[in-house]
C-alpha cells in the first residue's frame, strides 16, 4: 500500500444496521424496566460518582443501546452502588440491578 | 316557530353539535361535502388511548341524530346575512337558517411538501393516515411490494412545529397517534423492530403516558432526533438519517417502511367562508377564538359559531366538549 | 421510486437556455487534467450541431478557486467576471456558457448579488473602467455547457453511432450521475430539475438509452472543496466524502459515473486510484474501478469520436471495460502516442487497480 501522507477520515456516525445491540437485548430480558427509561437525566443528576467523575448512568445506558457496549461497560466500574439513582428515577427503572448486570456482562463479554 | 341551525361539516364536531341541538328541539341542517359522515375519524381504524374502533364513535354519533336533516355531497360556497338570519348557498340551492355553526374541520398536511422525506417519490414512505388504511384493510402494515416489513420508523412532527413549511404550531395529536400505531404494529407483527423519531413527546391526555410506557415495554425504540432525509435503497427499502441528539452523534439506518406523522392544517375552503362572515383568522391560519380562556368557542359575529378542528388541532374528546359548549352558545343566542 | 413524483419536481425547475451564438469560457482544471474534454465540446457544437460558439483568447479564469480559498477578494472576482462579460459583448455575443461548474456558481452568485445590491455592480463598473477602460453588460442568457448538451441531447442521440447498452446482454448500462454542487445546490432554480433531483445529466443518460441509478449518497458532495483538498492536513476529509459515495453506489454495480463538473470528474476518477493504492479496494467486481466520464466525453464517445483523440487516456480509471461493453472499437497501441504518432512513453502501472497499455 502507498502512503500518500493522508488517510480517509472515518465517520463517527451510528449505523443501526451494523450496531451490535446484543447487550441491550440481554439487559432488557434480565431487567425489563431497562426499556422504560425516558432519558430524563434524574439518575445522572443525583449520582454521587457523577459529581467527581464523568460517569453518567444515562449516558452508559444510551451507549449500550447504540451498540457501544465496551466503553459503556468500562464506565460501570465507577458506580459506588449508593442507589440514589434508583430512588430518583421517575419511571422506576431498577438502575442498581442494571449496573450489576452490566458488571456481570463485563466478565463474560470479550 | 322552530328555529333552524345550519351546521357546515359532517365530521365529529358537526355531528355532536347537530345531535345536541336536535335534542333541544331545533331544526338542524347538516351540510357535508363528501358522501359519508364522520369526517377524518371515519377513515381511521382505531383510536388512542384505548385502541377502540373509530367506527364505534362514528356510529354512536350518526345513529343519535334524530331529526337532523343531513345534506351530503353538498359543498357550501357562500353564507350571507339576510334580515335576522342567514342564507346558505350550497351546490345550486339556497337554504335559510337562524344560526350558523362552522364545523369544517381540517386537512392533513400534504407530506410531499417535505420533499426530502420522499413522500410521493418513494413507495414505502407513507403517512399515518395511509397506515390507518392499511390496518383497516389488512390488519397490519404491508410494503408496497406486498412483502412483510421488519423495520418500521415513525417520524413525528411532519408539517408541525416547522417554520419552513409555514406550520409553526404543534398539531397536538400526532405524538400519541404515533405511539398508538407503534404499539399496533408491534402487536400485529411481533418480530418487527419499531422506531419512533421524535423531538418531544407530547403525552398530555388521560392514558397517554401509560401508552408511552406500554410502547416501551413492547420494545418500541424511541430516538430523540428529527429526520433529515430519506433515500431509497434496494428492494424499495428506505435509508433514513437523523441525529441521535441525546448522544450528539449522527445516525443512519435502513427501514422497510417510513410513517410520516402528518399534522393538522387549516382547511383551505374555510378561510373564505369565515372571513366572509367577519370571523378572524389567527396566526396559524385557523379561525381565531374570541377569548382563549373564558370564551374559546365563541365568535365576535352574532349568530355565527365555530366548533372543532377549524379552530385548531384537536382530539375527539376535546372536540366533543367544545361541541357541547357551542350548543349552549347557540341555544342562548336563539333564545334571546 | 415513483417516477410521477420525480417528474413533478423536474417540471418545477425548468430554465431558459439559449439556442445558438454562445460565448464559451474555459475551465482551469479541465485544461490541466482532462485537456481533450473542452475540445470535444467544441467539436460537438461546431461540427455536429453546427452552432456558433465563440472563444476569446483574452478571457481569463473566473478566479473561482482563488475566491473560494479566500485568496481573491470579492471585489476582485466581481471585476474579473465583469471583464469576461465585457469581452463577450465586444465580440458581439450575449449568451454566456462557462465550461466549469464552479465558474457557473460564481457567475450565478455574482449576477444574483448585482441584482440585490446594485451598488456592488456600480462599483465593479468603476473598477473595471479604471483598470481596463472597458464597460460591461450582463449576459442575456447564462447556462452551463452541460445545460447546452442537455438541450440538444435528442439531436446528439439521433446522430450517435452507439448507445449506452451492453452489446452482449442488450440491457441498458447502469449509470450514476454526479452533478457539481455549485450547479444546483446554491440556486436550485438555476439548475434543471432543482437541487435534489437534477435532470441535466439524467436526461442525457436516458437519451442514450442508459439506466439512471439512484443511490442514497447520490447528492453528496465529492469532497472537492478547495479549502479541504488543497491543504494536505484536510485531504483525509476530502477523500472520505468520495469514499462515502463509492461505498453507497457499490451495491448497484454501476458501469459508468457521469459528471458535469471538472473537480468532480477529477475526484471521482483519481480517488478510485488513490483508495485502491491506499486500501487495496476497488468499487467494482473486476478490480478495474468504475469508469468516469464528463458529459462531452460521453457524447463524443457515442458519436464515434476516437477515444484517444478526446484525451480519454488521461483518465486514471481505465475506460476500456466501458468501451468493450458498448462495443466501441479502440486501438490500445495508439493510446500513448502523440499527435504525430511519436512514442510518449507509458505511465507506471498501479498495484491495486487495473491498467491497460
Amino acid at each position: 500500500m502507498i502512503d500518500f501522507g493522508f488517510t480517509p477520515l472515518v465517520a463517527s456516525i451510528t449505523d443501526l444496521d451494523k450496531a451490535n445491540v446484543n447487550l441491550a437485548k440481554q439487559l432488557t430480558e434480565q431487567e425489563p424496566s431497562f426499556a422504560l427509561c425516558i432519558s430524563c437525566g434524574s439518575c445522572s443528576a443525583t449520582c454521587t460518582a457523577g459529581q467527581f467523575t464523568k460517569f453518567s448512568f444515562r449516558v452508559m445506558c444510551h451507549q449500550i443501546r447504540k451498540g457501544n457496549a465496551k466503553e459503556a461497560i468500562a464506565e460501570a466500574s465507577k458506580c459506588m452502588l449508593c442507589g440514589k439513582c434508583t430512588l430518583a428515577c421517575p419511571r422506576n427503572v431498577n438502575t442498581r440491578n442494571i449496573i450489576s448486570l452490566v458488571r456481570k456482562a463485563q466478565t463474560t463479554t470479550p | 316557530m322552530t328555529k333552524t341551525v345550519a351546521i357546515i361539516g359532517g365530521g365529529v364536531a358537526g355531528l355532536e353539535t347537530a345531535k345536541q341541538l336536535n335534542s333541544l328541539g331545533y331544526s338542524v341542517k347538516l351540510f357535508e361535502k363528501t358522501n359519508t359522515l364522520g369526517g377524518h375519524v371515519a377513515k381511521w381504524d382505531r383510536l388512542f388511548p384505548n385502541k377502540r374502533h373509530a367506527s364505534e364513535v362514528v356510529s354512536s354519533l350518526t345513529l343519535s341524530q334524530g331529526n337532523t336533516q343531513t345534506i351530503t355531497e353538498t359543498t357550501v360556497h357562500s353564507i350571507k346575512r339576510e334580515n335576522q338570519g342567514f342564507v346558505i348557498s350550497a351546490n345550486s340551492s339556497n337554504h335559510e337558517a337562524d344560526a350558523v355553526v362552522l364545523a369544517t374541520g381540517f386537512e392533513l398536511f400534504p407530506a410531499e411538501k417535505k420533499e426530502e422525506y420522499g413522500y410521493g417519490l418513494f413507495e414505502n414512505v407513507i403517512t399515518s393516515a395511509d397506515l390507518e388504511q392499511m390496518f383497516k384493510k389488512h390488519g397490519k402494515p404491508v410494503m408496497a411490494s406486498g412483502h412483510k416489513p421488519v423495520r418500521i420508523a415513525f417520524i413525528h412532527c411532519v408539517g408541525s412545529r416547522d417554520e419552513k413549511v409555514n406550520r409553526p404550531y404543534c398539531s397536538k395529536v400526532c405524538c400519541v397517534t404515533a405511539v398508538k400505531q407503534a404499539i399496533e404494529v408491534k402487536e400485529a407483527l411481533p418480530n418487527s423492530e419499531v422506531f419512533c423519531f421524535y423531538m418531544d413527546l407530547r403525552m398530555f391526555g388521560p392514558g397517554y403516558e401509560d401508552l408511552y410506557k406500554e410502547a416501551q415495554s413492547k420494545g418500541v425504540t424511541f430516538i430523540r432526533g428529527r429526520l433529515s432525509e430519506s433515500s431509497e435503497i434496494e428492494g424499495g427499502r428506505v435509508l433514513i438519517k437523523a441525529e441521535d441528539t441525546l448522544a450528539s452523534t449522527p445516525l443512519k439506518m435502513s427501514v422497510d417502511i417510513v410513517v410520516l406523522m402528518v399534522g393538522m392544517s387549516p382547511l383551505r375552503g374555510t378561510n373564505k367562508l369565515a372571513t366572509d362572515l367577519g370571523l378572524s383568522i389567527n396566526a396559524d391560519g385557523f379561525i381565531a377564538a374570541t377569548d382563549l380562556h373564558t370564551n374559546p368557542t365563541g365568535t365576535a359575529t352574532n349568530g355565527v359559531f365555530v366548533v372543532g378542528a377549524c379552530t385548531g388541532p384537536n382530539n375527539i374528546t376535546d372536540t366533543i366538549n367544545a361541541a357541547k359548549a357551542t350548543v349552549l352558545d347557540v341555544h342562548n343566542y336563539l333564545s334571546r | 421510486m415513483k417516477l410521477e413524483g420525480k417528474r413533478k419536481i423536474w417540471n418545477e425547475y425548468q430554465k431558459d437556455i439559449a439556442d445558438d451564438k454562445y460565448f464559451y469560457v474555459r475551465s482551469c482544471i479541465r485544461q490541466a487534467v482532462f485537456p481533450g474534454s473542452e475540445n470535444t465540446y467544441l467539436r460537438i457544437m461546431r461540427d455536429v450541431l453546427k452552432k456558433d460558439v465563440h472563444e476569446s483568447a483574452h478571457h481569463t479564469t473566473c478566479t473561482g478557486i482563488g475566491y473560494h480559498t479566500e485568496v481573491v477578494p470579492f471585489e476582485t472576482i466581481q471585476t474579473v467576471v465583469a471583464r469576461n462579460f465585457a469581452l463577450m459583448r465586444e465580440a458581439g455575443y450575449e449568451n454566456y456558457t462557462p465550461s466549469c461548474v464552479t465558474s457557473f456558481g460564481i457567475y450565478t452568485e455574482i449576477l444574483d448579488t448585482w441584482h440585490h445590491f446594485p451598488e456592488e455592480k456600480k462599483r465593479t463598473a468603476e473598477y473595471l473602467k479604471k483598470a481596463t477602460q472597458r464597460d460591461f453588460q450582463e449576459p442575456g442568457n447564462m447556462a452551463h455547457t452541460s445545460d447546452i448538451i442537455y438541450k440538444f441531447r435528442h439531436q446528439i442521440a439521433e446522430k450517435a453511432k452507439y448507445k449506452l447498452v451492453n452489446r452482449i446482454t442488450g440491457l441498458p448500462l447502469k449509470v450514476v450521475d454526479h452533478i457539481g454542487c455549485h450547479y444546483a445546490k446554491m440556486f436550485p432554480e438555476k439548475g434543471i430539475g432543482g437541487a435534489e433531483h437534477p435532470h441535466v445529466l439524467a436526461g442525457l443518460i436516458e437519451a442514450f438509452g442508459g439506466e439512471v441509478i439512484d443511490y442514497p449518497e447520490r447528492r453528496h458532495c465529492c469532497g472537492f472543496g478547495f479549502r479541504q483538498y488543497f491543504i494536505k492536513a484536510n485531504r483525509g476529509y476530502s477523500i472520505a466524502a468520495s469514499k462515502k459515495k463509492f461505498e453507497s453506489m457499490e451495491p448497484y454495480q454501476p458501469d459508468l459515473i457521469l459528471t458535469n463538473c471538472p473537480g468532480c470528474n477529477y475526484f471521482m476518477d483519481r480517488w478510485q486510484y488513490a483508495l485502491a493504492e491506499m486500501e487495496g479496494k476497488t468499487y467494482d467486481t473486476q478490480g478495474n474501478g468504475i469508469p468516469v466520464l464528463a458529459y462531452e466525453e460521453l457524447a463524443g464517445l457515442m458519436l464515434g469520436f476516437d477515444p484517444w483523440e478526446m484525451g480519454l487516456q488521461m483518465h486514471q480509471v481505465g475506460i476500456e471495460t466501458l468501451m468493450d461493453k458498448i462495443g466501441i472499437p479502440y486501438n490500445l497501441s495508439e493510446k500513448y502516442k502523440g499527435a504525430k504518432g511519436e512514442d510518449l512513453g507509458v505511465p507506471e502501472s498501479p498495484r491495486n487497480i487495473k491498467f491497460y497499455k
